[in-house]
C-alpha cells in the first residue's frame, strides 16, 4: 500500500479512456478513412492493454493485495452529508479480469481487421467496438456500483447498436431490439436494487459494503419486509436479476441466440470476453453480500435462487445447443450453458472457481467465436465464386453446419485452434483449461453434496454433470460437422483458408484455452501440482473475500468422474457425427429422437411461449381487441336479435356504444383539442413571457424557502 | 456622517439612479452612457471595499471595452435607433411588480442577517495573493484556463456569426 | 463604517432593477444592457462579503474577475448575435422575434 503510491491508482484510472478517445476520433474525425479507424481503435487498446498488464502484474506483487487494494477515489458530486465519490479500484478479482479484458479483446480487434474488411460501414463498426471496450474497462476498474452501473448501461447501448450493425437486415435489427429490451427488464430490477442498497448503506463503494463486517452484519440482520428475506439478501437477489438479464440467464436467455445476427467480432466481443461476463463478474464481486444474508434471516434462500437458475440454465442451454443447425447458434447455447455454471458455482458458495471459469471461458470462447468467424467467411467467400450463376436464386446460409463439412483440409489452422477451443469448452482432461476450472466447480458440488451431504449442491452437481455430458456431444457434433468427412456444398468445397489478421488471433488465444488453466491446478495433483506450483488463482483470488476461502484439496473422484464424463461426451458425439460423416442433403442423426428433438430445436418452445405470453396480447390489445369486441356485440346482437328483449338490449347497446363509449372517446380526443388549443395561447413564443414566468418561480421558491418558515414559525 | 459614509451614499447613488435610466430611457444611446455611468459607481464601490484592482479592472475592461462594443452594436442597428418606439413591452407592468417583490422579499433577509459589524484588515499583499492564486494549480489555474479557452471562442463564435455571409 | 448589508442592498436594488430591464425592455440591446447590471450586481455582493468576511482568502476577487471574463464573453456573443438578427430582420425588437410560438 505504501509503495503503491498514487501512480498505480492513476494508471488504473486512464485505462478505460483510450478506447473511449478512440471512439470520439473515429466517430467525429476518422470515420472516412477505413484504415486511420482501425489504427486507432487498435492504438487505442493496445494502450489499454499495455496500462492494464502493467497493473496486473504489480497487482499481482503486491501482498495482501485484498486488504490493500489499488484504489483512489475522488468526491464527485458533494450532494449533501453523502457525497458520490467515483473511484478506482483494483483487488485480486479486478486483477485478473484485468489481465483477461484488454487482452482478448487486443485479439478482437485485430481479428476485425480482417473479418470486416470491404464493409461500407467499417469505422462505424469500430467506433461502436472502441466505446464498449471504454464501458467494459470502466466497468472492471470501478469502485462502485454506480460506475459499474455506468460501464453497463453504456455496454448494453453498444450491444444494441452492434446486434443491429447490419440493420437492413430484418432479423438484425429484431434481435437488437429483442436484446435491448430482454436485458432492460433485468437492468431495471438491478436499478432498484442499487438505488436499494444505497439507501440503506449510504454508499456504493465495493470497499466500504464488502469489506465491513459491521455493514454485512447490520444487512444480514436488518429484515427487508419482502418474504422475510434480509436486505441483504434481497438487494443481492435484485442485483442478480441484472446478471440474469445481462448473462442471458433464464427466463432472460432468449436475446442472446438471436444476438448471433450481429458480426462475429461482435459476438465474440459481446457474448464471451465482455458483455456476458460483466454480469458474471457483478454476482462474483457482489458474493460478500450474497453470502452475509446466508446466516441472517431468510437464511440460504437468495443462495438457492441464484444456484438454480444457473444449475438449469446451464443444463437447458446445452440441451438446446444440441440441436440448433447455425453454427453460430450453438456456440451461443454454449455461452449461456457455460454462464450458468458460473452462477450455479456462486449459489453453492465457489467464489473462486466462478472467477477461475469465467477467465477461461472468455479465453476459450472468444477463441471459439472467431474460429466460427473464421469458417463463415471462408464458406461466404467460398459461395461466391462457386455459385455466381446458380446461387441467386436460391437462399444461402454461410452459417449452417449442415452446408459445410470437410473444412479441416482447406483451413488447417482454423480448424486447429477451433479443435483446442472446443476440448477446452468441453473440458478435455489435463490439457486444456476449460478441464480446470470446470473440474473446480464440479467439485465444489460434489463435495458439498457428498462430503457435507447438502442437498443444494447434490442437484447443482447431478444438473452440471448432465450439461457438461451435452457439452461434450455437441462440441464433437460442431466439429464433426464442419470439418470432419466431405464438403457437402460447393461453397465449403471452395473455402481458403482467412487472411493473417484473422489467423494470429485464432493461434494466440488457443495457446491460453490451453494453457491457462495451469494458474489453478488443485494442491495435491499428482504430478502436475509439483510442477506447476501450488493453485496460484485460489490464493490469489480468494484474498477478494473477508474470510480466505479454504482451497480444495485434490480428490481423484470428482477429477476422475468430470474427466469420465467429458471424454463420454465428446465420445458420443464423434460416434453419432464424426464415424460416419453425413453425406450432403442426409438429416440430421438426432432427429431419429423424434419429438424430444423438434422441442430442443424449437428451444423448448421458450420463445414461442413468451411470444404467445407477452409479445402477443399486447399486440392483440393494442390493435384487435376493440375491433373483435365489436364485432362479438354485433354477432350477439343478430344472433339473438329475434327476440325483443335481446333487441332493445341490443338497441340499448348501441345506444351505449354510442353515448358514453363514443361519448367517452371522442370526448377525450376533444377535450385534448380543446385544452391544446387554450394552451397555445401560452406559449407566447416571446422569451422576455418565459423568463418573467421563470423569475415568478424563483420568488415562489424564496417564499417557500425564507418567508413561509418564518409565518410557521421554525 | 463620515466621509466614507458620504462617499458610499454617492456611489450608491449613482449607481442605481443610472442603473435605473438605463433601463428606462427611451434612446438607446442615452441607455449607454447611463449604463457607463452605473458602471463608474460601481467601481467607486469597489474602491470603497479596498478592492482596487478589481475596480481597475471594472474601468478598462467595462467601461473601456464592453461599453465600447454596445456602443458600436447600438450603430450598427441604426435603423432601431433613429425612430425608437415604445421602449417596454406590454408586459413591463407586471414586470415592475415582480421586481420590486423580489426586492422586497430579499431586503429584510439581507438587512435582518447579524451581519459581522467591523471587518478584519485587508492584508497588504492581496493583491499579489490574487495574482498568484489565479496560476496556482490547486486553486483557480484550470478555471483560468478554461475562462481563456471560454473567451477565445466566444471570439471566434462572434466573427462566425455577425460575419457578412454572401 | 458602512455595515456589509448596506452594500447587499445596493447589489439587490441593482440586480432587480436589472431584472426588470430584461423583462419589459423590447430592444435586444437594452436588454442586454440589463444583463450587464444584472452581473454587476453579483459582483457587488461578491466583493462586499471578500471584504467583510474573508478579506484573507483570494476567492471573492478571483470568482469577480470570472464574472467579469464571462461577462466579456456574453457580451461579445450577445452583440454579434444581436446584428446577426438585425441583418436577416430588420429589426432588434425581441416582440418581433418570436419563431418559439407553439
Amino acid at each position: 500500500m505504501e509503495t503503491q503510491g498514487t501512480l498505480l491508482p492513476l494508471l488504473v484510472a486512464l485505462i478505460p479512456w483510450p478506447p473511449f478517445i478512440a471512439f470520439g476520433l473515429i466517430a467525429l474525425v476518422a470515420n472516412r478513412w477505413k484504415r486511420l479507424s482501425h489504427t486507432l481503435a487498435i492504438l487505442s487498446v493496445a494502450i489499454s492493454f499495455v496500462l492494464s498488464q502493467v497493473v496486473f502484474w504489480a497487482a499481482i506483487r503486491t501482498e495482501h493485495l485484498g486488504e490493500h487494494p489499488i484504489a483512489a477515489r475522488i468526491v464527485w458530486l458533494p450532494v449533501g452529508a453523502r457525497p458520490l465519490e467515483f473511484g478506482v479500484l483494483v483487488d485480486p478479482l479486478g486483477a485478473v479480469m484485468l489481465f483477461m479484458v484488454p487482452l482478448v479483446s487486443l485479439m478482437i480487434f485485430i481479428y476485425s481487421v480482417g473479418y470486416m474488411a470491404g464493409d461500407p460501414h467499417y469505422s462505424r463498426f469500430f467506433a461502436l467496438l472502441s466505446l464498449f471496450e471504454a464501458a467494459m474497462l470502466l466497468l472492471v476498474v470501478a469502485d462502485n456500483l454506480l460506475m459499474l452501473f455506468i460501464g453497463w448501461e453504456v455496454m448494453g447501448f453498444c450491444s444494441y447498436a452492434l446486434i443491429g450493425f447490419w440493420f437492413r437486415k430484418p432479423s438484425a435489427y429484431r434481435a437488437a431490439v429483442k436484446a435491448f429490451m430482454t436485458t432492460r427488464v433485468g437492468d431495471v430490477v438491478m436499478l432498484l436494487g442499487i438505488a436499494y442498497l444505497y439507501a440503506q448503506t449510504g454508499t456504493l463503494n465495493f470497499h466500504d459494503i464488502l469489506r465491513n463486517p459491521e455493514t454485512l452484519k447490520a444487512l444480514a440482520e436488518t429484515p427487508s419486509y419482502v418474504a422475510g428475506l434480509s436486505v441483504a439478501a434481497l438487494a443481492s437477489l435484485l442485483l442478480f436479476a441484472g446478471t440474469v438479464g445481462k448473462s442471458a440467464q433464464f427466463p432472460l436467455h432468449v436475446w442472446l441466440p438471436d444476438a448471433m445476427e450481429g458480426p462475429t467480432p461482435v459476438s465474440a466481443m459481446i457474448h464471451a470476453a465482455t458483455m456476458v461476463s460483466a454480469g458474471v463478474y457483478t454476482t462474483i464481486r457482489m458474493f460478500p453480500l450474497l453470502q452475509a444474508g446466508q446466516h441472517g434471516l431468510g437464511g440460504e434462500a437468495a443462495f438457492w435462487v441464484v444456484a438454480l437458475i444457473g444449475a438449469f440454465t446451464a443444463f437447458m442451454a446445452a440441451t438446446m445447443g444440441m440441436a440448433q443447425n447455425d453454427i453460430k447458434r450453438v456456440l451461443a447455447y454454449s455461452t449461456i450453458s457455460q454462464l450458468g455454471y458460473m452462477l450455479a458455482a456462486v449459489g453453492i458458495g465457489a467464489y473462486v472457481a466462478a472467477a477461475f471459469h469465467l477467465i477461461t471461458h472468455a479465453f476459450f470462447k472468444a477463441l471459439l467465436f472467431l474460429g466460427s468467424g473464421s469458417v463463415i467467411h471462408a464458406v461466404e467467400h467460398g459461395h461466391h465464386p462457386a455459385g455466381s450463376h446458380k446461387g441467386h436464386g436460391e437462399p444461402f446460409d454461410p452459417n449452417d453446419m449442415f452446408n459445410m463439412g470437410g473444412l479441416s483440409r482447406r483451413m488447417p489452422v482454423t480448424f486447429w485452434t477451433f479443435l483446442a477451443g472446443g476440448l477446452s469448452l468441453a473440458g478435455f482432461p489435463l490439457i486444456t483449461a476449460g478441464f480446470w476450472s470446470k473440474d473446480e466447480i464440479l467439485g465444489e458440488a460434489f463435495r458439498g453434496a457428498f462430503e457435507k451431504g447438502e442437498v443444494l449442491p447434490l442437484l447443482v452437481f447431478l444438473l452440471l454433470a448432465t450439461a457438461a455430458l451435452l457439452t461434450g456431444f455437441y462440441t464433437m457434433r460442431q466439429i464433426a460437422l464442419t470439418f470432419l468427412g466431405e464438403p457437402r456444398t460447393a461453397a465449403a468445397a471452395h473455402a481458403e483458408e482467412s487472411p493473417g489478421a484473422m489467423i494470429f488471433p485464432l493461434v494466440f488465444l488457443a495457446f491460453f484455452a490451453l494453457l491457462g488453466g495451469f494458474v489453478g491446478v488443485p494442491e495435491g495433483f499428482p504430478v502436475l501440482s509439483g510442477l506447476v506450483g501450488r493453485n496460484w488463482f485460489h490464493a490469489f483470488v480468494g484474498g477478494t473475500l473477508l474470510e480466505h476461502p479454504e482451497a480444495l484439496p485434490f480428490h481423484p473422484a470428482p477429477v476422475l468422474l468430470s474427466s469420465a464424463i467429458a471424454l463420454a461426451g465428446l465420445f458420443l458425439g464423434w460416434w453419432v457425427y464424426g464415424r460416419r460423416p453425413l453425406a450432403a442433403g442426409a438429416p440430421d442423426p438426432l432427429a431419429r429422437l423424434g419429438p424430444v428433438y423438434t422441442f430442443l430445436k424449437n428451444r423448448w418452445y421458450i420463445d414461442d411461449l413468451y411470444h404467445l405470453l407477452f409479445v402477443r396480447p399486447t399486440l392483440w390489445l393494442a390493435e384487435r381487441a376493440v375491433a373483435l369486441f365489436m364485432d362479438r356485440v354485433v354477432i350477439d346482437g343478430l344472433l339473438h336479435g329475434i327476440a325483443d328483449a335481446v333487441w332493445s338490449m341490443g338497441a340499448a347497446l348501441r345506444l351505449f356504444d354510442r353515448v358514453v363509449v363514443n361519448g367517452i372517446g371522442d370526448g377525450i380526443g376533444e377535450a385534448v383539442k380543446a385544452a391544446g388549443r387554450e394552451l397555445r395561447a401560452l406559449q407566447t413564443g416571446l422569451v422576455q413571457n418565459y423568463l418573467l414566468v421563470v423569475v415568478l418561480g424563483i420568488l415562489g421558491f424564496i417564499v417557500l424557502y425564507t418567508v413561509a418558515p418564518m409565518l410557521i414559525g421554525f | 456622517m463620515t466621509l466614507l459614509q458620504g462617499m458610499f451614499l454617492l456611489f450608491a447613488l449613482l449607481t442605481l439612479g443610472a442603473g435605473l435610466m438605463t433601463v428606462l430611457s427611451r434612446h438607446l444611446f442615452h441607455a449607454v452612457l447611463y449604463l457607463i455611468l452605473s458602471l463608474v459607481g460601481v467601481a467607486g464601490l469597489f474602491v470603497l471595499l479596498e478592492a482596487e484592482f478589481l475596480a481597475g479592472v471594472q474601468v478598462l475592461i467595462y467601461i473601456g471595452a464592453i461599453s465600447i462594443l454596445i456602443i458600436f452594436a447600438v450603430m450598427l442597428t441604426r435603423g432601431m435607433a433613429r425612430n425608437p418606439g415604445p421602449p417596454l413591452n406590454n408586459q413591463s407592468l407586471a414586470a415592475a411588480v415582480i421586481a420590486g417583490l423580489f426586492f422586497l422579499l430579499l431586503a429584510p433577509v439581507l438587512a435582518g442577517f447579524p451581519w459581522p459589524q467591523a471587518a478584519p484588515p485587508v492584508p497588504g499583499d492581496a493583491i499579489e495573493a490574487l495574482g498568484r492564486s489565479l496560476v496556482d494549480p490547486v486553486q483557480f489555474a484550470l478555471p483560468f484556463e478554461l475562462a481563456s479557452v471560454m473567451i477565445l471562442a466566444a471570439l471566434v463564435g462572434a466573427i462566425f456569426i455577425a460575419r457578412e455571409k454572401r | 463604517m458602512v455595515s456589509l448589508s448596506a452594500y447587499l442592498l445596493v447589489a439587490a436594488a441593482l440586480f432587480c432593477t436589472g431584472v426588470y430591464g430584461v423583462l419589459a425592455r423590447r430592444n435586444a440591446i437594452a436588454i442586454l444592457m440589463a444583463i450587464e447590471l444584472m452581473l454587476n450586481a453579483v459582483n457587488i455582493t461578491l466583493v462586499a462579503f471578500w471584504r467583510y468576511l474573508h478579506p484573507a482568502a483570494t476567492t471573492g476577487q478571483a470568482f469577480a474577475l470570472f464574472v467579469l471574463v464571462v461577462a466579456a464573453a456574453e457580451a461579445a456573443a450577445g452583440l454579434a448575435l444581436i446584428i446577426s438578427t438585425y441583418r436577416n430582420r430588420e429589426t432588434v425588437d425581441v416582440e418581433n422575434i418570436d419563431l418559439l410560438k407553439g
